[in-house]
């Protein structure tokens, strides 16, 4: 009798491709092609110009690309498949008629004349006029192709105003809180300033006595993000703002998490003389990736004469221009502004995502918006408060930060949890932020999460924290159900593969 | 191995000093790199730079965050570890051994008086004296 031996089904399921999706370049085989290339020859091209060794790009057909990437996608959490409760990055969902209105305006080029492009700098400007109103300050640039480029925007436009009044060689120093997003020193940095930290009090407030005594005629500002990134109101904002002002120094606003307070307070009545704008954050355009992102950097009227050139100018019949260049030249740096610090508009398309998301909720529905995003995230702590050790015990705002400190003694660390999650179909928070908090869990809900997927959410951290306590171990082997497990973080850091090369 | 050795002084910021005659060994503790995590870069400054006391030596990272190294005594760079910054693990592995960082010429021995003693260090770590090690 002859056995049948059953072949191995090729496992082309879910498991196996999930498991791993080849890269393009180990799915590439020589002359295979999308397209029929016509070769029109290079006579054209001047011979110093023409490639002597082909270019080695992977040659794959039409729909192996198009499964490639959908596999990807299909391995990828992200905010359209769930709950993205990632603290101090505000991962609300991207309303798909943001992408609608930004495409079309995608066959307009950057470079475009004004005469041809009157609506582009319509929306520009009444976008800036928004954003001015909702952060209460006089005037906006839209350049910054993000948050940290509008604090390297800001500060040169601090070193401007510091100049201006001949004090730019005395003024050195830059301070930032000990809770500040790791750009703040950064940026100031790049700038050339020197940086000096200064400590959070028990409440978890800026130290206002601190401060005080680190603030001086050396001083040329002060960065401070406001809910602060332990998702705390700043509660003395106005005296620390007039403390900094009273030693001739400027007060930056980090706008990261501007969508805690949306339509209720605005920096520039706290007393700050600037804010940036993350639109990707609090106005709902798309998010990480390496962008492109935008960050408008609104400012108070003394900080006008520095922004950025050039500035749209609005006539009184209607009609727009560019104020330095009504041939649409390059501007030259004209008068006290600090040049140009991304081109024109910045990157338009996100702006007329952002410029949407304000159209459609108009000014009741963005305030709801930072009402919801407070609720929601004093809603979940609630749920989940007796089984976490929350930071500092005051009413959070957007988001608010737990410590695993009690589970790491039970073993299992901040990062277990984190993992653990993953099990549970959900992102996990941010961890280990801010620096001054133990095994920090950074949660931020955002108000886009209906009642039913933040009690979801909190019952599986209280379901983690409950298996912590009687099975350590078990959190420590999550994530289980991922299509990858264990991952090698320590060693991705220590021994980055960045390219990739063919094997030999 | 204590996780505060007996033979060493050491910062508020969590580094410690081993000196001999002019020349002071500098790493960062047992404990700063338990809270650290996973070591994964190192950066040093180069020999013949000046330090001054207190002010930032270099820059330690590990998986969950990048944190400023600092001086714990003044002087000029005579040597910085290679070992560490190709294997940042050393720092996890042996802070107080191999995963040492640079050597100074003491520019003045009458910092060391102060930095905190063992003891010193302990409380200020809320660790109980004498309880060595995990």
């Amino acid at each position: 009798m002859t056995t049948l031996r059953r072949q191995p089904i090729p496992d082309v399921g879910a498991s196996q491709t999930k498991a791993l999706e080849p890269l393009l370049f180990e799915l590439a085989r020589p002359g295979r092609a999308g397209r029929h290339v016509r070769d029109e020859g290079t006579a054209d091209i001047p011979t110093q110009f023409r490639r002597t060794a082909p270019l080695e790009l992977p040659e794959l057909t039409e729909p192996q690309v198009v499964r490639h990437y959908t596999h990807l996608a299909q391995l990828n959490y992200a905010v359209d498949t769930g709950m993205y409760p990632l603290g101090s990055c505000t991962m609300k969902y991207n309303p798909k008629i943001n992408d609608r209105t930004a495409s079309l305006f995608a066959d307009l080029h950057p470079r475009q004349s004004y005469q041809t492009t009157q609506g582009v700098l319509a929306l520009a400007y009444e976008l800036e006029q928004m954003l001015a109103k909702i952060t209460g300050m006089d005037f906006v640039t839209l350049q910054p192709a993000a948050g940290a480029q509008s604090e390297l925007t800001a500060l040169l436009m601090f070193k401007a105003y510091h100049a201006k009044r001949g004090e730019a060689a005395q003024r050195r120093r830059v301070i930032v809180p000990d809770s500040a997003h790791g750009t703040n020193p950064a940026s100031a940095a790049m700038c050339g300033y020197q940086v000096t930290t200064v400590r959070s009090d028990a409440r978890g407030n800026v130290d206002l006595e601190a401060l005080k005594g680190t603030l001086g005629p050396d001083v040329a500002g002060f960065m401070l993000t406001n809910p602060n990134t332990l998702g705390l109101f700043e509660e003395r904002v106005r005296e620390v703002c007039a403390a900094v002002h009273d030693a001739g120094g400027l007060v930056y606003g980090d706008g990261a998490n501007m969508n805690a307070l949306l339509g209720v307070a605005r920096p520039g009545d706290l007393g700050f003389d600037c804010v940036h704008i993350n639109v990707h954050k609090t106005f709902s355009t798309p998010h990480g990736a390496g962008g492109p992102g935008a960050g408008p950097l609104c400012v108070k009227a003394l900080l006008r004469p520095f922004l950025p050139k050039p500035w749209i100018v609005r006539e009184a019949d209607g009609t727009y221009h560019y104020d330095t260049a009504r041939e649409d030249r390059d501007p030259e740096p004209v008068g006290d502004s600090i040049g140009s610090i991304k081109q024109r508009l910045g990157n338009f398309g996100v702006l007329v995502r952002a410029y949407t998301y304000m159209k459609t909720l108009g000014e009741d529905g963005l305030a709801e918006t930072g009402r919801d995003a407070v609720l929601a995230a004093n809603y979940l702590l609630a749920l989940v408060r007796d089984r976490y050790d929350v930071a500092y015990d005051r009413t959070p705002m957007h988001e608010f930060v737990l410590s695993a400190a009690k589970q790491k003694k039970q073993g299992a660390s901040a990062l277990d949890i984190a993992k653990a999650l993953l099990d549970e179909g959900f992102h996990s928070p941010t961890v280990y932020f801010p620096l001054i908090v133990p095994e920090a869990l950074m949660v931020e809900p955002t108000e886009t999460e209906p009642k039913e997927t933040l009690d979801a959410f909190a019952a599986a951290l209280v379901r983690i924290a409950d298996q912590v306590a009687r099975d350590p171990a078990a959190v420590r082997d999550a994530p289980k159900n991922t299509p990858l497990r264990h991952l090698d973080e320590v060693g991705a850091a220590r021994r980055p593969v960045l390219r990739w090369q063919r094997p030999t | 191995m204590s996780s505060v050795p007996d033979d060493l002084r050491y910062s508020k910021e969590h580094e410690w000093v081993r000196a001999d005659g002019d020349v002071a060994t500098i790493g960062i503790t047992h404990f700063a790199q338990e809270q650290l995590g996973d070591v994964v870069f190192v950066e040093l400054p180069e020999k013949g730079t000046a330090v001054r006391q207190f002010s930032s030596l270099g820059v330690v990272e590990s998986v969950k965050a990048a944190s400023d190294i600092y001086a714990p005594v003044s002087g000029e760079i005579l040597e910085r570890n290679v070992k560490v910054i190709e294997k940042p693990e050393l720092v996890n592995t042996e802070p107080y051994g191999d995963g040492w960082m640079i050597k100074v010429r003491l520019a003045n021995e009458g910092e060391l008086a102060q930095l905190l003693s063992p003891q010193d260090y302990r409380s200020h770590i809320g660790e109980t004296a004498g309880a060595g090690g995990d």
